[in-house]
């Protein structure tokens, strides 16, 4: 039973630059900062390629963005990603904005299933799979997990953590909450977000990489999509967390509690 | 007749030395900047698999894991990592040279691994690649790029190390013709101890140099103890021990008695890979120093806020800036003559090709084989310093970064066997009128004579020009001097001969970051960090040329008065300055304390 699956790869700061906020608070510093493809997504990519792996099918990576998130896309072609397509949009986006791009993607490629990362490293909104979910009316499982660690021989086998149904049209994800790992069964097509103990991407090989050229990218300008690219929530300022002041040494727990009770108030 | 440059439309490129004929910045050179995309995706797999599958491991390589080793040898071939130089028919990827040397850097985070990487993929499988048999090459090669197969280069012996064609080691002819019995033996080969190949150099009947594929377990063949080693320990080094050893008489590499052509092709790309893995290990060292330094206070600050720490930090990246410089021309020097092959990729004419473009540049290659593994060894040592007490002890990653570079100064062809083929292929090539070096002694002297020296001209970087051309014409008047004064008996003198290696490499080290930073100028100004570290590295770097160029002409010129005019000429191709040190060195420090 083979499998299409559509999984996103996003353009975001790697957390490794130095980021600085701009002195006017309208944005960070970009420059000498360097990108990368958000490692969430990069799980989601992973565990679609797994799926293929063991199913077949096709793998297809969207990215919303400018040219420059060309790189991102390529990046996921050189793991293993079948085709792609680029959103073409600049300025500022919400999880809205972005749900309604990718829903129009999933009308017009009709995925099986589709897999994102549960949220990307630069706004940490968590959202995006959520809300997809919610415009196409399909069922979701955010968090996807295993219980397996990342050491076990099932990870280094490079087994799927998501199993499919025997009929190929329900698929088990194990996903975490508070409690725990949850087990939830869906019915396909679904949407499914990676959370990190799901598996250990793979690097994208040498060969691999001078393959993903040759892999065709479909460039779709975002206006041509038919949904409202404005966003309806707007970052107005940008701010450093304020630095944190120095300890203090304590004499005794009289002391201590003195002071979680008396200043900090935790207790 | 017309050259293949001329008839394919491209300026021709300058021939293996050039830097010292073509005014500073007069030709483009690849930089950083001229990476592909490919290139640039290249080299983040490669560095995660450093960061990820090597140094998270560093501790167990330490500590000669070999299965380990020879797991992450597999992986990296599983990525592609160990095909850069291959054909795509034996399984390779056939890239350029720029590509293969980007993987190599990032190989270079840890000594004992980039060790094992390059004995495999660069020394164990080049000499099959360039010289092997059709059926050598299938044989081998798509092992060896899985990394199924561990290679191994057997070239020293106990008694022979820098004079490699003194080899001891023999190969007779069986009696029967199909198989060759070898003995002898060979020292501190690395990867033996668990290598499945070995390129081994013996002579035929004790005459004809040669190189053979030996396979682990041939008769007769025992590969000895681990050596105990004061740095890269993780790596493997034996000795191999050939007692009537007998191999198959189609394990013959290349043509008999044309092994000196395998041996020394193959340390031509050796220590160009040498070089640039030094430079990158100077990035590493860097690191660690600035990492150190920013957490540790002293007097209420962190030391990286004090001068001397500062200083150090501005001379280091000033270094990498330069040796990048040299890394990146060389490599992309020997990419666009490869590229003049008419030949086809892969074919025994583009190998030809290949082999051809990588000795036109050698005097460049034993440039940053010296350079770089001196760079390093000064970069590894003041880093060390930065982490003061903590820097003596195995708990801090610099005390291995200490040890496992000194072994740099010694293989590949130590910096003496080095210092003495710079000025050496110079000498040979002008011998043969492959390079002028009559012509431009004849114009230095004339200028000199005639008090024509380098300017000051307009633009950026003015006195750091004149200081790049200033170099070159201490090099060649002292050159000259030598030649006149000992004629073929210059071969001798070996202290005039590495004094003028050490200007050579000078003046290829401040021509090729002059000619970056210009090259990187955005709307006619140079970066301030370039520019500041272009402006260091010049200042120090002439006055060592003038301080070498001393050295040979009092080593040369004997006759007190004669030498007291040769020093008097000396002083007058010296640009003291004045430079305001303190300021660059702050340009310098402060984006390297915000970018670490």
């Amino acid at each position: 039973m083979a499998l299409k699956i559509l999984v996103t790869a996003k353009r975001v700061e790697d957390p490794e630059s130095k980021i600085r906020v701009k002195p006017d608070g309208s944005g960070i510093v970009t420059e000498g900062v360097n990108y990368k493809l958000n490692p969430f997504d990069e799980i989601a990519i992973e565990e679609a390629l797994r799926l293929k792996e063991k199913h077949g099918g096709e793998i297809v990576v969207a990215s919303i963005g400018g040219d420059r998130s060309m790189t991102e896309i390529r990046a996921a072609l050189a793991m293993g990603a079948d085709r792609g397509l680029l959103v073409k949009h600049e300025g500022p986006m919400d999880p809205a904005v972005v749900s309604a791009i990718l829903a129009k993607l999933v009308e017009r490629e009709k995925p099986d299933l589709i897999v994102l990362g549960k949220q990307a490293i630069d706004g940490d909104q968590n959202q995006t799979g959520q809300y997809l979910a919610e415009l196409l009316g399909l069922g979701q499982a955010t968090f996807a997990s295993k219980v397996e660690s990342l050491e076990s021989e099932a990870e280094q086998k490079r087994q799927p953590g998501l199993l499919l149904s025997a009929d190929g049209k329900k698929l088990t994800v194990l996903r975490e909450v508070d409690g725990g790992v949850e087990s939830l069964e869906l019915s396909l097509p679904a949407v499914v977000t990676t959370d990190l103990r799901l598996n250990k991407p793979r690097f994208a090989s040498l060969p691999g990489i001078m393959k993903a050229k040759k892999k065709e990218v479909k460039e779709i300008p975002a206006k041509d999509l038919g949904v409202d690219l404005a966003p309806r929530v707007l970052v107005k300022k940008l701010s450093e967390p304020p630095r944190r002041k120095g300890g203090v040494k304590v004499a005794d727990v009289d002391e201590l509690w003195g002071k979680l009770h008396g200043e900090a108030k935790v207790l | 007749m017309a050259s293949p440059a001329e008839k394919m439309n491209l300026p021709p490129l300058p021939p293996g030395g050039g830097f010292l004929i073509a005014p500073v910045g007069s030709e483009r050179i690849r930089t950083a900047d001229d990476f592909t995309d490919d290139q640039r995706a290249f080299l983040k797999t490669a560095e995660k698999f450093a960061v990820e599958r090597v140094l998270a491991n560093a501790e167990r390589i330490e500590h000669k894991d070999f299965p380990l080793l020879r797991r992450l040898l597999r992986e990296a071939g599983e990525l592609g990592l160990l095909g850069l130089d291959v054909p795509e028919a034996y399984g390779g990827l056939a890239q350029d040279e720029t590509s293969s040397m980007l993987v190599t850097e990032a190989m270079a985070k840890n000594g004992s691994w980039s060790v094992t990487f390059g004995a495999q993929a660069g020394i164990g499988t080049l000499p099959i690649v360039y010289f092997g048999s059709e059926a050598q090459k299938q044989r081998y090669l798509p092992r060896l790029v899985s990394g199924e197969l561990v290679s191994a280069y057997a070239l020293s012996e106990a008694s022979s190390g820098s004079d490699a064609l003194g080899a001891r080691t023999k190969a007779v002819l069986s009696p029967d013709g199909k198989q060759w019995v070898l003995n002898g033996s060979k020292q501190w080969i690395t990867n033996a101890g668990f290598a499945d190949l070995f390129i081994v150099f013996a002579k035929i009947d004790g005459e004809g140099f040669s190189a053979f594929i030996v396979e682990k377990g041939a008769p007769g063949f025992t590969v000895g103890p681990e050596e105990h080693k004061m740095g890269i320990r993780g790596s493997s080094t034996c000795a191999l021990v050939f007692e009537d050893a007998t191999i198959p008489f189609e394990n013959l590499l290349g043509e008999p008695g044309k092994g000196h052509r395998v041996a020394f092709n193959i340390l031509n790309i050796g220590r160009l890979k040498l070089g640039v893995a030094c430079v990158a290990g100077c990035r590493n060292a860097i690191q660690l120093a600035v990492q150190y330094g920013k957490d540790r206070k002293a007097f209420g600050q962190a030391i990286t806020a004090f001068g001397l720490i500062r200083e150090k930090l501005a001379h280091m990246v000033a270094l990498v800036y330069a040796g990048e410089a040299m890394s990146y021309r060389t490599t992309g020097l020997i990419d666009d003559r490869i590229a003049l092959s008419s030949a086809k990729r892969g074919s025994l004419e583009h190998d030809k090709d290949v082999i051809a473009a990588i000795e036109e540049y050698n005097i460049e290659a034993s440039i940053l084989k010296v350079w770089g593994s001196e760079a390093l060894s000064q970069v590894a040592d003041e880093a060390l310093q930065i982490h003061g007490g903590y820097g003596f002890v195995e708990e801090y990653a610099i005390e291995r970064v200490y040890r496992d570079n000194r072994v740099n100064r010694i293989f590949e062809g130590t910096n003496e066997i080095n210092r003495m083929l710079i000025p050496g292929t110079m000498l040979k090539r002008a011998a043969k009128g492959q390079f002028p070096l009559l012509e431009l002694a004849r114009s230095v002297g004339q200028a000199i004579a005639r008090g024509e020296l380098p300017r000051i001209g307009p633009g950026p970087l003015a006195r750091e020009k004149r200081m790049a051309e200033l170099n070159k014409y201490l090099m060649v008047h002292a050159l000259q001097t030598a030649v006149d004064t000992f004629g073929p008996a210059l071969s001798d003198r070996q202290e005039v001969l590495g004094a003028l290696a050490d200007i050579a490499i000078e003046a290829y080290a401040v021509d090729s970051a002059v000619a970056r930073a210009l090259q990187s100028a955005r709307a006619g100004a140079v970066d301030p960090v370039a520019e500041a570290c272009v402006k260091l590295y010049a200042l120090e770097s002439h006055e060592r040329a003038y301080a070498r160029a001393k050295k040979a002409i009092r080593a040369t010129v004997v006759d007190p008065s004669a030498c007291r005019g040769h020093l008097s000429t000396l002083r007058e191709l010296f640009d003291e300055g004045p430079a305001d040190v303190t300021a660059l060195r702050e340009i310098i420090v402060a984006r390297t304390l915000e970018s670490v």
